[in-house]
């Protein structure tokens, strides 16, 4: 089964980890605002892997909250509250406050009407933003947005030079909290929810709290990353909250390997420079081929990346 | 009003006839398939390439797009749908998706990102005036050709051995199987012939729903909602779902233009939370 990093000694495959994610600013100057991006999906990648990974919902609407971070940070800035740290704030609490009040919805139903109110969850709220064309710019989006410097100090450029090194502090220390929470008794009695939802409650744990916690945990640091995208793109558009991304953090998510935190980095980070890649030559050939490799993928490589790495080690030990 | 509700009637029984098969998917084999769309898409093309490209007639391109879509579903069926019967919900969304991107860039790059145009025949086009009221001759037909095909799938379902089969096969898949029926024959028929109906509906439907290549994602989450509202694994609960969603659907646009699709989004969660099991779903 899928392993969490388990304590909190870092191994030092961890260290080197985060060390070429700060080296990759300095090595390829020219792709830092690819790079910018490729964190800052990440961070909702990792989102979704508490819901998923650790709770084990299947949702088919995380960008709803992943949209609520971006308009509220979006909207703030429009309206002249340009400081970046309180704006990350604000939209990683109101899209935790969604959270908890979908996560009832969700934790009421089973499997498949999980998965339909996640579903109708993101369509609701993305025809909402479309309808409120008022406040939320339509089919346009939020545009003109003029963020404040980070820490009164970095402005943000167009080399992503700020967005990088923003979006790295904040994956980085979300990440270590993560670490720590995956680690814990609380993030040790999801992953028994996940594997044996009977047997939990008979060993006295509050299975529906802990996936309230969970679910809203999820959605918080989701609204997080989508409040980083409105900051450092300087634009909110209608595609923050669509289907079409929710569905894409999810393979991005499994691709990578689901329930051990580094997978949602790896899988996004691969995912995001084979688009930028193959979506360069033609839009359509990329759509197709990402088709047919999700089918192989259920089919032949379950665990992702990370899973296929651990099976080679694995089979590497037994001679 | 009446004309408001006689729309609203059409377009439910096309929903219907679309969603049937992916009732009988989710009920029967508990396959969340987000791809059920593409079969109806594939319909709609076989019907739109059939009339404009060999000048088959109208009638006549129906049964067409109804087979090909059959034999498309069988083929799928045998070859990856079944090995996914047990698997979990993720590998089966993750799956489905896939499915999904593949049509959409398949059905671009054959024909272009546009909407298909096909000229409806002479006799289906046009009014009925009715004391003071418009109905549409095609909305009509539509519905006279929905209630034909619902009634034969309701004998199919009542009368005929097969459809014994396939209620055994429903209520209870062991016990079926211990009593000697083929239930994986049984699924295969009835994957083949939701995926044929499906069909029938996108070609019914290129009139109504329009065609192009992003047809599998628009009309997704209607899909879904019919037979999640309705119940999965029946075929009384998607038709009253999918006429009461057609009816509030074609209502919510022409009172409240500036709401769209805002309405039925909500009902759906409203429903969803209130009946987890769909207004006539049984609880296992």
């Amino acid at each position: 089964m899928q392993r969490a990093p388990a304590d909190a000694c870092w191994h030092w495959a961890e260290m080197v980890f985060w060390l070429a994610a700060l080296a990759a600013f300095f090595v390829f100057p020219g792709y830092r605002v690819l790079g910018s991006q490729v964190l800052i999906v990440s961070l909702f990648a990792l989102s979704l892997d508490i819901v998923l990974g650790f709770a084990g919902i299947v949702s088919l609407g995380h960008a709803a909250f992943f949209g609520v971070g971006a308009y509220t940070a979006g909207l703030l800035a429009l309206h002249g509250w340009n400081e970046p740290f309180s704006g990350l704030v604000a939209g990683t609490a109101l899209a935790a406050l969604a959270g908890f009040a979908v996560s009832w919805l969700v934790v009421r139903g089973e499997d498949l009407a999980r998965l339909m109110v996640t579903l109708g969850v993101g369509v609701l709220l993305y025809e909402a933003a479309n309808r409120a064309a008022p406040i939320t710019g339509g089919i346009d989006g939020l545009s003109g947005i003029a963020m404040g410097k980070v820490f009164g100090i970095y402005a943000f450029d167009l080399g992503g030079r700020t967005a990088y090194l923003y979006s790295l502090g904040v994956l980085f220390l979300v990440f270590v909290a993560l670490r720590r929470v995956a680690a814990s008794p609380f993030g040790l009695s999801l992953q028994g929810i996940r594997e044996n939802p009977r047997r939990m409650p008979a060993l006295g744990v509050a299975v529906r709290n802990r996936l309230v916690a969970a679910f809203t945990l999820g959605a918080a640091i989701a609204g997080l990353a989508g409040a980083l995208l409105a900051q450092t793109t300087q634009f909110v558009g209608l595609d923050t909250l669509g289907f079409p991304r929710s569905a894409e953090v999810l393979i991005m998510l499994v691709l990578g390997g689901v329930g051990r935190l580094y997978g949602a980095i790896v899988g996004t980070a691969a995912f995001m420079i084979a688009q930028d890649t193959l979506a360069g030559i033609d839009p359509l050939y990329w759509q197709f081929w990402l088709g047919v490799a999700l089918v192989a993928f259920v089919f032949f490589a379950r665990g992702g990346i990370l899973g296929a790495i651990d099976a080679l080690r694995g089979s590497r030990r037994r001679p | 009003m009446i004309g408001v509700l006689f729309d609203g009637l059409a377009y439910g029984a096309l929903l219907f006839l679309v969603s049937v098969g992916l009732s009988v998917t989710m009920g029967l084999m508990n396959f969340v398939n987000l791809a059920h769309g593409a079969f109806a898409m594939a319909g709609g093309y076989v019907c739109a390439v059939a009339m404009t490209r060999w000048g088959v007639p109208f009638l006549a391109a129906l049964p067409l797009a109804f087979v090909a879509t059959a034999l498309l579903g069988a083929i799928l069926e045998r070859t990856l749908y079944r090995r996914l019967y047990g698997a979990s919900q993720l590998d089966q969304v993750l799956f489905s998706i896939g499915l999904t991107f593949v049509a959409i860039a398949a059905a671009t790059w054959a024909f272009g990102a546009g909407q298909q145009p096909v000229r409806l025949p002479g006799f289906l086009r046009g009014q009925w005036t009715v004391a003071g009221t418009d109905f549409g001759v095609y909305r009509a037909f539509l519905l006279a050709t929905v209630a034909l095909v619902s009634g034969a799938l309701a004998l199919m379902v009542a009368r005929t051995r097969f459809g014994a089969r396939l209620r055994a096969a429903v209520d209870d898949g062991i016990a079926a199987r211990g009593l000697g029926i083929d239930v994986d024959r049984v699924f295969s028929v009835a994957f083949a012939l939701g995926s044929g109906l499906a069909g029938l509906g996108g070609a019914l439907g290129i009139e109504v729903l329009g065609l192009d290549a992003s047809f599998p994602l628009k009309f997704m989450v209607y899909f879904l909602l019919v037979v999640v509202v309705g119940g999965a694994g029946s075929v009384k609960g998607p038709l009253v779902a999918a006429l009461l969603l057609g009816v509030v659907d074609v209502a919510g646009k022409y009172y409240v233009p500036q709401a769209g699709a805002f309405g039925i989004y909500a009902a759906m969660v409203v429903l969803l939370v209130a009946f987890p099991h769909g207004l006539f779903g049984r609880r296992h």
